[in-house]
């Protein structure tokens, strides 16, 4: 196990601002801040109540360009990946998929859904994060790591 | 035509948007070997790390819920719009399932891929390009099939 607990911290106060952003938009527009949901739907309907879901992805955009220069450790490097091009392409498939089907992802589902202490978003997030674990599982143990 | 509360709520939401991405970047969920890592329990290495970053939003964000909600309507909207269903049905799980599978194939999910976008690391461009992708073709025939 790794013990780190600065990271432990830089979590925490990142979660914390995570929750803040989420309520930002339940006040101000009365919306779920679900990201597979807002970005989905985005994509999906161009014509209608389109615009904050664009504003919505856009501020995600500029977020990480802030980053990019004031917190730069934030982003991987291209060779720090365990990843190939192949999993990362059947990744994006699984989760684009996954999320449209499950009606959420980690914000959605597990920041707002099981603050709500809704039972659909317990029963999602409890079978994705026991998924991803045993995938991970799979990785580490038949494959070395690098998949 | 764009009215001003159309206009308001926009922006409000590429606040919202601003403000996830800066928690998602300082928390290490931008990390995919830092996601992976967590998802790692058996692995001998697992780091805990990333629970503090649900734990924290979900503090926060079961808190002011409670708060909010005790008004009638948003600041910018005539009305809440929150889900409503409490049914667990296989579509949940299934889609559930599939979801954690490509988060631990891949190390990302939807939020912190694309606001690793500007980082122009190539990786970061195929998993969104797959992810966009995929919720397009996946919704439009979803949607056909429900219209019937």
């Amino acid at each position: 196990m790794i013990i780190e607990p600065m990271s432990w911290l830089y979590a925490g106060i990142g979660g914390v601002l995570i929750g803040i952003a989420s309520l930002i938009l339940l006040l101000f527009n009365g919306r779920i801040a679900g990201i597979s949901g807002i970005t989905g739907t985005m994509l999906l309907k161009p014509a209608g109540d389109t615009l904050w879901r664009m504003l919505f992805v856009l501020g995600m955009v500029l977020g990480g360009v802030v980053l990019l220069f004031a917190y730069p450790q934030a982003f991987p490097s291209a060779e720090g990946f365990t990843r190939s091009t192949g999993a990362l392409v059947l990744a994006g498939v699984l989760v684009g998929v996954g999320t449209r089907m499950g009606s959420g992802c980690t914000s959605g589902h597990g920041v707002c859904g099981m603050s709500r202490l809704s039972p659909r978003s317990f029963a999602a997030t409890g079978t994705f994060m026991l998924i991803g674990g045993i995938v991970v599982a799979i990785i580490t143990h038949a494959f070395g790591g690098t998949v | 035509m764009i009215n001003p509360s159309t206009t308001k709520s926009a922006l409000a939401a590429l606040l919202s948007g601003f403000v996830f991405a800066i928690g998602l970047g300082i928390s290490g969920m931008t990390l995919p070997e830092k996601v992976i890592g967590f998802l790692d329990v058996s692995g001998g290495k697992w780091d805990p790390a990333l629970a503090f970053v649900m734990g924290g939003a979900v503090v926060v964000y079961a808190i002011g819920f409670r708060l909010i909600t005790k008004r009638d309507a948003p600041l910018f909207a005539d009305k809440f719009s929150l889900p409503t269903r409490k049914d667990i049905d296989a579509r949940l799980i299934v889609g559930a399932m599939l979801f954690g599978a490509g988060w631990g194939l891949g190390g990302f999910c939807p939020g912190p891929a694309l606001t690793a976008l500007p980082s122009l690391v190539p990786q970061v461009f195929i998993f969104v390009a797959s992810m966009l992708a995929s919720m397009f073709v996946f919704s439009f025939i979803d949607n056909r099939r429900q219209k019937g």
